[in-house]
């Protein structure tokens, strides 16, 4: 069917160039990313402005939901059937570079010199060979949301600004129906969403661990600090009663329906959060450890050209990179989507700074760690695993880490080896 | 067994007619029917809260009444709007529908051949085509995934469709009920200077319409539900067929359960639909498989 | 078309069936047979889709021995099975032959066991999933909470997620067994109850005596049918557990979501392939146990 639609398609274009004779042939070109409203509606938007500065050239944007993202993109490259321009989690681009399916950016065009100058010093990472491989729109922290208007209701002034203080901020938002089930948590918890991003770059190190060697290729969180970490974050249901594993099935769900005090995300939430109708919410840095320590987790989308773009396709596709990266669509990205700049210049500037919004995300990121990931969702799977352990079958801190740390390490040297 | 037997002896298996006797009302007996009923009440009870929640409001949905307090159509305007569903629901229509009529050309003209012609080689064939009924679809899906990639069938109607065009289960339902056409018939037509391909067509598959109805019904359900290769072979929004947008639908919506209660009614009300209009020939099809199968 | 007027009647009808069977035939060899041997050869090498094949010999089954979620994942394909049949068959059973009985309205109640057999298994597992989860959205959650219960983890819970999983599936098919248990109890000829109503034999000898052992055919084709149903279960479980697929601490992951997940998450085609074979191998043996039950006949 589709194969019938571009031979009539292909007909049909024929001839409108057989009619007018001497028109330049428009270039189509394919651009693919993971569905979320804020993202995909910023990047219709900054087609709409790359078409009418190129209008020789056709920008179709393709989506998928998060949790098929990397299986289809993943089967369609290699099919030759994907797009031209694509989206990859920072994570996932080293595959694909070995697999030869990602092309390089030309030195010319985007010299390394300048984006090592230029962009995050986290964004290194794409730079292979003198060449970059990739770049991204935006780079994204963690930061503590919060309902105002269950704050106010509670008689709570301010967000919490260290963990003790979290516990007892939570316990003065958690409700409770007759029959002693929890109908409002006073934090969201959920290591499918963001938290396990925070147990690992942010809980462990404030205990006074390291989760990584410099390299992210070893594991070692097996010890006191993991495990006091894991305890801490486990008390929150176990202990303190503050909060329910799959409360309303997602963190995120159950802090946009106005159920949840706290709520830990990334900044490209915002944009999400905006939209929702009689939601009043704040935003604050992470809260710093027990003795001082603030930490952070950053991470980010890039956009890479495939191989399957030649020609002038490649042309094409190499053009739409240049301009999505470029500080236009920077700060249509950050006003659209919340993602603050991949550029400092664009990013830390006084006005984003003293953003009652951005701000907090804007200091995180100045101490933030970005973990290198093997397999993110293997990695992400084994610390749900390790929290499942302890709530659901009452395995202790210690154990769950270490078998934790087993997992990871074993998925680390499958892909290291 | 002419035509007209057939059909009756079809039509006795029919469940609706239920052998009763006496009549009297005894305690025992309006016990009995009381249970059932409100067991038939619980069966449907998860289809008429999904169908209710449809028509809520978001704060109306987490209370437990059937009848919204204040019904609303903005759930579907909402889900319709998006126009994707639209679209899924044709791609679900036109592949459903498609591969029914070939399952039932197919397996019916295979069913005819094993059952009324001679010839060498004839239970090979019949005893191959039936040991596919052994082999998982879950097994072929990596090497269909793997050829759809290498011949270009990914993201097309026929890469969803390929797998299905011919059914072994049918193949063997259909040689079952050509059992009883008899012979003389197809001799009759022989003399009268039709070609077997006449004779098949036009003499013997008129006489088997119950058995095809069945068939188509079961095919069109199965590919109208089915889940796990759709979801392999398409990449593309476009092509997805209801099932597989339906999850993309609702990971999309998180929280909003009534815009996914919306969704699954749409999935579901064109089958309950079919089952209501259809439901005595949907019966006798499901008891025709269940003795001949 | 002359050497076709010199044949027999009975060599027309050998040319006529060949090319009746001409393209089905292609199809069986191309779309069922070749991919089998495919999927088998596969099972003994390595490939991630984006690299080059390499034999493997063993390793993808030595692997498949030594892999913990492997066991984990073969036993919950089996507990599917040995609760979903069973479950399923004795209440579809127990409906059938007292709906046999009613007269008034029949074909509306039968209407109303019938009516989840023709939903998709992918909206009801979205319907279901809503159903069971915690206060304050989960409807039966709602329920107990309401009655001053506390609430049941459902998909929560290492043990309850499995059957939690089960339940929609089970009650999606029961309207199917019970109209197949009817035509079998239908198709028992009455002169034999009528005999035993002469010789004065209780209902319960009746039941065990004529009636089931009389349904050995039904029964067994319901046991066989509903067996590979669950063994091949996966609808229902990828659609429940989107947030930690295959549910918490892989106990509700079956057979076929670990091959989905090896194949298209993992990208690791050749393990995949092994996995399909073990599943191969279940349906092929519960396939060859129901052909030994029926010839015993």
């Amino acid at each position: 069917m589709k194969s019938w639609k571009n031979t009539l398609m292909g007909i049909t274009a024929g001839a409108t160039i057989a009619l007018s004779a001497g028109a330049s042939q428009a270039v189509e070109i394919e651009y693919w990313q993971y569905f979320f409203e804020a993202r995909v509606n910023a990047i219709d938007t900054l087609i709409e402005k790359f078409e009418a500065e190129n209008p020789d050239i056709t920008v179709n944007q393709t989506t998928f939901p998060y949790a098929d993202y990397r299986t289809k993109v993943a089967a369609a490259i290699p099919a030759g059937e994907g797009p031209d321009v694509v989206q990859l989690f920072y994570g996932w681009l080293n595959d694909y570079v070995e697999a030869e399916l990602i092309s390089p950016l030309p030195v010319d065009a985007f010299p390394p010199e300048q984006i090592r100058a230029e962009f995050f010093p986290m964004v290194q990472a794409m730079e292979k060979d003198g060449q970059y491989m990739a770049l991204p729109t935006a780079v994204r922290s963690l930061a503590l949301f919060y309902n105002t208007r269950l704050f106010e209701e509670a008689g709570i002034d301010g967000p919490p600004k260290t963990l003790d203080e979290l516990i007892e901020t939570a316990a003065a938002l958690t409700k409770t129906d007759a029959a002693g089930n929890i109908t409002q948590v006073g934090i969201t918890t959920g290591m499918n969403a963001q938290d396990h991003h925070w147990v690992r770059e942010v809980l462990i190190r404030q205990f006074g661990g390291d989760p990584y060697t410099g390299d992210y290729q070893t594991v070692t969180y097996n010890d006191d600090a993991g495990a006091a970490a894991l305890q801490w974050y486990s008390d929150l249901q176990n202990k303190h009663g503050v909060t329910q594993a799959g409360f309303m099935d997602e963190p995120q769900a159950a802090f946009k329906a106005g159920r949840a005090g706290m709520h830990i995300d990334g900044s490209f939430r915002i944009g999400a959060l905006n939209k929702t109708r009689g939601l009043k919410w704040g935003v604050a840095e992470l809260p710093a450890g027990p003795d001082g320590t603030q930490s952070n987790y950053s991470s980010y989308w890039v956009n890479a050209v495939t191989t399957k773009a030649e020609g002038e396709k490649e042309a094409a596709a190499l053009k739409f990179l240049a301009f999505i990266t470029s500080d236009e669509a920077m700060q249509i990205w950050l006003d659209t989507v919340g993602e603050l700049p991949a550029k400092p210049s664009a990013g830390l500037t006084d006005a984003n700074r003293a953003d009652p919004v951005f701000g907090p995300f804007i200091s995180g990121l100045a101490y933030a760690k970005t973990t290198i990931f093997a397999n993110e969702s293997g990695q992400r799977q084994v610390l749900m695993d390790a929290m499942q352990r302890i709530l659901l079958e009452g395995e202790t801190p210690e154990n769950a880490i270490g078998i934790a740390a087993a997992e990871e390490q074993a998925i680390l040297d499958g892909y290291y080896k | 067994m002419s035509n007209i037997e057939y059909k009756a002896s079809a039509a006795t298996l029919d469940t609706a007619k239920p052998y009763n006797y006496n009549k009297r009302m005894e305690p025992a007996k309006v016990i009995r029917w009381t249970i059932l009923f409100l067991g038939g009440v619980v069966m449907i009870m998860p289809i008429v809260f999904m169908m209710s929640t449809s028509f809520k409001w978001p704060h109306e949905i987490y209370n437990l009444k059937i009848i919204p307090d204040d019904p609303t159509i903005e759930n579907y305007t909402y889900v319709l709007e998006d126009g994707r569903f639209y679209k899924w629901f044709v791609n679900s229509l036109i592949i459903a529908t498609i591969t029914t009529i070939s399952a039932v050309i197919f397996d019916s003209l295979v069913g005819y051949t094993l059952c009324k012609f001679r010839f060498r080689g004839r239970m090979i064939v019949f005893v191959a085509i039936l040991s596919t009924l052994m082999i998982p679809t879950e097994m072929l899906v990596i090497p269909w995934y793997l050829m759809a990639k290498d011949f270009g069938w990914l993201n097309s109607y026929w890469g969803i469709m390929f797998p299905g065009v011919m059914t072994a289960f049918g193949t063997f339902l259909m040689k079952q009920f050509f059992e009883s056409v008899p012979d003389d018939f197809l001799e009759a037509a022989r003399i009268d200077g039709l070609n077997e391909f006449q004779i098949w067509w036009t003499v013997a598959m008129p006489l088997v319409t119950p058995a095809i109805s069945a068939l188509a019904i079961f095919v069109f359900l199965g590919n109208w539900t089915a889940f796990i290769w759709p979801l392999i072979v398409t990449n593309d929004p476009e092509l997805y067929t209801l099932p597989v947008g339906l999850t993309t639908f609702s990971v999309e919506q998180s929280v909003e359960w009534e815009l996914i209660m919306t969704g699954a009614a749409l999935a579901t009300i064109p089958t309950l639909i079919v089952f209501l209009v259809f439901q005595r020939y949907i019966i006798r099809g499901v008891v025709m498989t269940g003795l001949k199968g | 078309m002359n050497w076709y007027r010199k044949l027999s009647i009975k060599q027309k009808q050998v040319v006529w069936a060949w090319s009746f069977l001409a393209i089905p035939v292609l199809f069986y060899t191309v779309i069922r047979f070749y991919p089998t041997f495919g999927a088998i050869v596969l099972s003994f090498q390595n490939w991630n889709l984006l690299g080059a094949k390499t034999w493997a010999g063993l390793e993808n089954y030595q692997r498949l021995v030594a892999d913990p979620v492997f066991w984990k994942v073969f036993s919950n394909t089996f507990i599917y099975l040995l609760l979903g049949t069973p479950i399923s068959l004795v209440i579809s059973f127990v409906i059938a032959y007292h709906l046999d009985k009613v007269n008034f309205l029949h074909a509306t109640i039968r209407a109303m066991y019938f009516l989840p057999f023709m939903t998709s298994a992918v909206a009801m597992a979205w319907l279901w999933r809503w159903f069971y989860q915690p206060v304050p959205i989960g409807l039966f959650n709602n329920i107990l909470s309401s009655l001053g219960i506390s609430q049941f983890p459902f998909l929560n819970s290492t043990f309850w997620a499995l059957p939690s999983v089960l339940a929609p599936a089970v009650w999606a098919g029961l309207g199917f067994q019970i109209i197949i248990f009817m035509a079998g109890l239908r198709s028992i000829p009455q002169s034999y109850y009528e005999a035993a109503q002469i010789d004065g034999v209780g209902p319960w000898t009746i039941l065990r005596e004529i009636t089931l052992p009389l349904l050995k055919p039904t029964i067994v084709f319901l046991v066989v049918f509903s067996s590979i149903g669950f063994l091949r279960i996966f609808d229902q479980v990828f659609n429940m557990t989107t947030n930690d697929p295959g549910g918490p601490l892989n106990s509700t992951k079956p057979l076929v979501l670990m091959i989905y997940d090896t194949a298209f998450n993992a990208f690791n085609m050749g393990y995949a392939a092994a996995q399909t074979v073990v599943l191969f191998t279940i349906l092929l043996i519960v396939s060859l146990l129901q052909l030994y039950v029926m010839r015993e006949r």
